[in-house]
């Protein structure tokens, strides 16, 4: 693309030198770009080699088997049935919190935004420690629950409580910017011509945020596959019964089965893999559209 | 008001979705929190005194903050500078480093655990070169560090990145035509701008690095009163069912976490009224 300053860069040798001004010499950005890569090998680039390194270093059919043991395959079944429980609920509640927050005005909604993002700043072993202290065989409710045969904790119910808490405000942190960002003109044109509420969240909304909903479930989704801490507190631990993916990731690497730990962790990588791509696509598409808009 | 009464009544669905996101948030973690601090009000002050000072635990929350504090630097310097890179120069494959920023924030963390012990450890990839020098990164305190830095990497870098990319060069044009050197117009017009959002991903960094559990306990090794992370002792309580003395500790990370969020909430305010 022919910006004006690239014209002027290539013509005039005035603004070259105005050019020059506002960036640094060549030798400076080659530095600098050396040291921020060779930190982001360091952090981002070799763990993820590693991973997939271990995962695959004695063949696809040891990773097949680390992958399809029935321990493993527990695990994966676990965390797949906590995600459809979880990434639904906390879809409908961010959808729902979007709305009424980028569509009404209300006293206490800035207090209402920064609620949304507590569960952010707590520790996520503090997460799992809260519904042990509720729910645990010595805790508040522990007596009346085991009284009527019910468990929360070690069991399926706290781990989906802890990760529904965890994940709670990824989808509605990428939608209410969004939806604020577009405000409500569309909408309210929709309604005065006739339309009822559910079209026209159908029809005008859904498509806008269309986008911005996809990325905040997919990254959702990856939190709670891979939330770890609080799991750890609640679930015990029982293999085959209430360990999920990390947990049996943990419980193989422990027992120096490194291999099937990373064939394992592979499974979860390549879902974050998928995450940042799909981020990336979403903004790729967003700057093109702006773009478009701007021309 | 009559305005907003008329706006109410064209948009539906007020009443059904303020009450659903409160109700779920009542119930999923408003209400567990709340009863969670009614617990610790159970416990006698000393009780909760002499659990949250206990040796043990005071030399936690030294490696903790001390390390989240350590960590957050480090992301800070090199934050800011991957951001610079990233907004300013063009090299090859920036769009594939800009996107794996986001790896440390979608990667499981027990995943990125046993991938950076492994990495580190005096036979790993790394750690072998760095065991010559006589670096020892597994099981010390340097590991610790090392995880935290990796999990806080993106916060700096995507609170500066966008601040960056709406910065005139205008500014630094006129800065320059007015006779100042590069070093000067960095100083007096690029780090005034960037200021509250280096705090901001500062202080995100280190609020994450704090509470955080699954990528340090592999390289730490979990020494007593050495590589000893406070959420690990606060799942040790739990795990033998010393239930007062994890909820008086947990209490503390939470007042630390609140603390934390009213700090970063005061500063995105505050930058968004400069920055408007």
């Amino acid at each position: 693309m022919i910006t004006p300053s690239t014209v002027i860069d290539t013509n005039d040798t005035i603004a070259k030198r105005w050019r020059r001004a506002t960036e640094e010499p060549v030798w400076i950005r080659i530095t600098l770009i050396t040291i921020a890569l060779t930190f982001l090998t360091l952090f981002l680039v070799l763990p993820l080699t590693v991973v997939l390194y271990g995962a695959f270093e004695h063949g696809i059919g040891v990773w097949y088997a680390a992958v399809s043991d029935p321990d493993a395959l527990s695990a994966i079944r676990l965390t797949l049935l906590i995600v459809a429980i979880v990434v639904p609920l906390n879809t409908l509640f961010g959808v729902a919190a979007a709305w009424s927050i980028a569509k009404f005005e209300f006293r206490g909604k800035s207090i209402l935004i920064s609620l949304i993002d507590m569960p952010f700043a707590i520790s996520p072993v503090v997460v799992g420690l809260i519904f042990v202290i509720l729910f645990g065989s010595q805790g508040w409710l522990g007596p009346w629950l085991s009284s009527n045969d019910m468990r929360i904790i070690f069991a399926v119910p706290g781990i989906v409580i802890v990760i529904a808490f965890g994940t709670l405000p990824f989808i509605a942190r990428e939608l209410i910017p969004l939806m604020q960002q577009q405000g409500k003109e569309e909408e309210e044109a929709s309604l005065t011509l006739g339309a009822n509420g559910w079209k026209t969240f159908w029809y005008v909304t859904l498509p806008n945020i269309k986008w911005g909903l996809i990325y905040g479930i997919i990254l959702c989704n990856a939190r709670a596959m891979g939330e770890f801490g609080a799991v750890a507190v609640v679930s015990g631990r029982i293999r085959g019964e209430t360990n999920t993916m990390p947990l049996h990731i943990e419980v193989l690497y422990n027992e120096y089965m490194f291999t099937a730990a990373f064939a394992v962790s592979s499974l979860l990588t390549g879902l974050a893999l998928v995450t940042i791509a799909i981020k990336s696509a979403v903004e790729w598409n967003d700057e093109r559209r702006q773009r478009i808009a701007a021309a | 008001m009559s305005i907003t009464l008329v706006k109410r009544r064209v948009i539906p669905g007020f009443g059904l979705t303020i009450g659903f996101t409160l109700l779920y948030m009542g119930l999923v973690f408003l209400i567990p929190v709340g009863a969670f601090l009614l617990y610790t009000t159970t416990m006698s002050w000393e009780a909760f005194w002499s659990a949250v000072t206990q040796r043990q635990v005071v030399a936690s929350y030294k490696l903790s903050f001390g390390g989240s504090l350590i960590a957050a630097s480090i992301n800070l310097v090199f934050g800011t500078l991957v951001a610079w890179v990233l907004v300013r120069y063009r090299f090859p494959g920036k769009r594939f480093v800009d996107a794996l920023v986001d790896l440390p924030f979608a990667l499981p963390t027990a995943v990125a655990g046993i991938a950076l012990v492994t990495l580190y450890a005096s036979t790993g990839w790394v750690g072998q070169y760095l065991d010559i020098f006589g670096i020892r990164v597994a099981y010390t305190q340097l590991g610790v560090v090392l995880a935290l830095t990796y999990i806080g990497l993106p916060f700096v870098v995507r609170t500066v990145q966008p601040v960056l990319e709406d910065l005139e060069t205008e500014l630094e044009e006129a800065s320059a035509s007015l006779g100042a050197d590069r070093l000067t117009t960095i100083r007096h017009v690029i780090f005034p701008a960037l200021f509250p959002a280096l705090l901001t991903g500062y202080a995100l960094a280190f609020a994450r690095a704090l509470g955080e559990y699954g990528s340090v306990v592999f390289i730490s090794g979990n020494l007593p009163f050495r590589t000893e992370i406070t959420p690990l002792l606060i799942v040790a309580k739990a795990e033998q069912y010393d239930y007062h003395g994890a909820a008086a500790i947990g209490t503390v990370m939470l007042v630390a976490a609140f603390l934390m969020l009213l700090i970063i909430n005061g500063l995105q305010w505050w930058a968004s009224r400069r920055h408007g």
